[in-house]
């Protein structure tokens, strides 16, 4: 493991992500993505008496059946890293809290599952054999912590998002045949002065594009190296702009670039 | 061009990237329907006043009526569906305060009746609560100064 160019760490022996799963509720499961679920619900409380304790439930559920996918034993996870937007991450830390594992909470909001994977390919590249990484979100418990009550006759603009309801968990793991994580580029948080909680992809834009630049510039890369380049949650108007900025600093990924959140719906 | 040179400039280009409302249709909504929940109110006002009740006596009624209703269709999960297509039509008048108080007391209901329900009603309507109120006050003060020294205003 070493540091190559500003900011980007370079892994001697990639760790593997060995097996992954993901749970998700009603309205996910009815978007384009729908049979690329594990599992998806009927609905939001999932025999639960409040949201918070169903999305402790998804994310519990779902790491057992990361665990028994990758047929493992739990014995064999030295760490958990996992999050949630909850306040100090009750979802995680109740959902995960019979699992018995060492764990670490992360707070990212967006970022909080690559965070995790960052984190955790560190741990496996120094020490660790297995690690178990996931997240989860519930739409209504989102909006009852950061908006508004859902009964409230409001409208929403047209700019804003809506959060996912679901659980992702993956294992990483020193031995493997792949997927391997061999680059991961941290970056900066960078504020542009957005103050509309509602055009959040706005917000979030530049400080992707920051890292991605910063990512092309440390590998020597370009972006037609990669199948792929995909963002986690800017929505179409953040995607947009995402594209505009990177056009401007001469990198062009309209070809090959996606974001999750354009996707699920 | 570089969108990012400025915050300023950034500004700018978000606000010529993001989609504005539809501001035509969402004001013809917000008038038909907010003009119908007014209407309401003038039938059951003029109903009362044919059965002998005084006018502020029938004013109270329609008030507790559009609240009670407004406040039933929250619990059936309709409002809110009113609410986004019809906008500050549903809102403004009394309906929406009626919205804005039983939509917390729902949904923070699972947080028990003491710190749930009592604690959080008010997030929403709080702050028309503490200036409403705050307002009325001074303007009782003022008018009462002016008042007992016989003095009018204008």
């Amino acid at each position: 493991m070493k540091k190559i160019g500003k900011q980007t760490i370079k892994f001697d022996n990639p760790p593997t992500i060995l097996e992954c799963s993901s749970i998700v509720g009603p309205k996910e499961a009815n978007g384009p993505l729908a049979k690329y679920f594990d599992q998806t619900l009927e609905d939001e409380f999932w025999g639960e008496k409040s949201w918070e304790k169903a999305e402790s439930k998804i994310i519990k559920e779902n790491a057992n059946m990361v665990i028994s996918k990758a047929g493992i034993s739990s014995q064999d996870i030295d760490l958990v890293f996992a999050g949630d937007l909850l306040n100090q991450c009750i979802s995680s830390s109740f959902g995960l809290r019979d699992i018995n594992l060492p764990f670490f909470g992360v707070f990212g909001a967006c970022s909080t599952f690559v965070e995790s994977l960052s984190l955790g390919s560190i741990c496996i590249e120094s020490f660790a054999k297995n690690v178990l990484c996931a997240t989860s979100s519930h739409f209504c418990s989102a909006e009852k912590q950061f908006r508004f009550p859902l009964e409230l006759g409001n409208q929403r603009p047209p700019s804003s998002q809506w959060t996912v309801t679901g659980s992702g968990a993956a294992i990483l793991s020193k031995e493997g045949i792949g997927p391997y994580i061999t680059h991961i580029t941290p970056g900066k948080i960078v504020d542009m002065g957005i103050k509309d909680a509602n055009n959040m992809g706005a917000a979030m834009s530049p400080a992707f594009s920051d890292t991605l630049i910063t990512h092309f510039k440390d590998t020597g890369r370009n972006p037609s190296y990669y199948d792929a380049i995909i963002s986690g949650d800017l929505g179409y108007i953040g995607k947009d702009i995402a594209i505009d900025i990177l056009k401007s600093n001469g990198y062009n990924i309209k070809a090959n670039y996606n974001d999750c959140r354009g996707s699920y719906f | 061009m570089d969108p990012l040179e400025s915050k300023k400039t950034y500004q700018d280009y978000v606000n010529k990237k993001s989609p504005n409302s539809k501001i035509v249709k969402n004001c013809f909504n917000a008038f038909w329907v907010g003009g119908l929940i007014c209407t309401i109110g003038q039938i059951i006002f003029n109903i009362c006043k044919e059965r002998g009740f005084d006018t502020q006596t029938s004013s109270t009624i329609v008030s507790i009526l559009l609240i009670g209703i407004s406040a039933f269709l929250t619990g059936l999960n309709l409002f809110n569906k009113i609410g986004k297509f019809a906008g500050a039509g549903s809102l403004i008048p009394i309906t929406g305060f009626a919205n804005s108080i039983v939509s917390p007391a729902m949904e923070y209901k699972s947080e028990g009746y003491v710190m749930g329900v009592g604690g959080k009603m008010f997030t929403v309507a709080g702050p028309v609560l503490v200036f409403g109120i705050s307002t009325s006050i001074l303007v009782g003060i003022v008018f009462l100064i002016f008042n007992t020294q016989n003095i009018t205003l204008v």
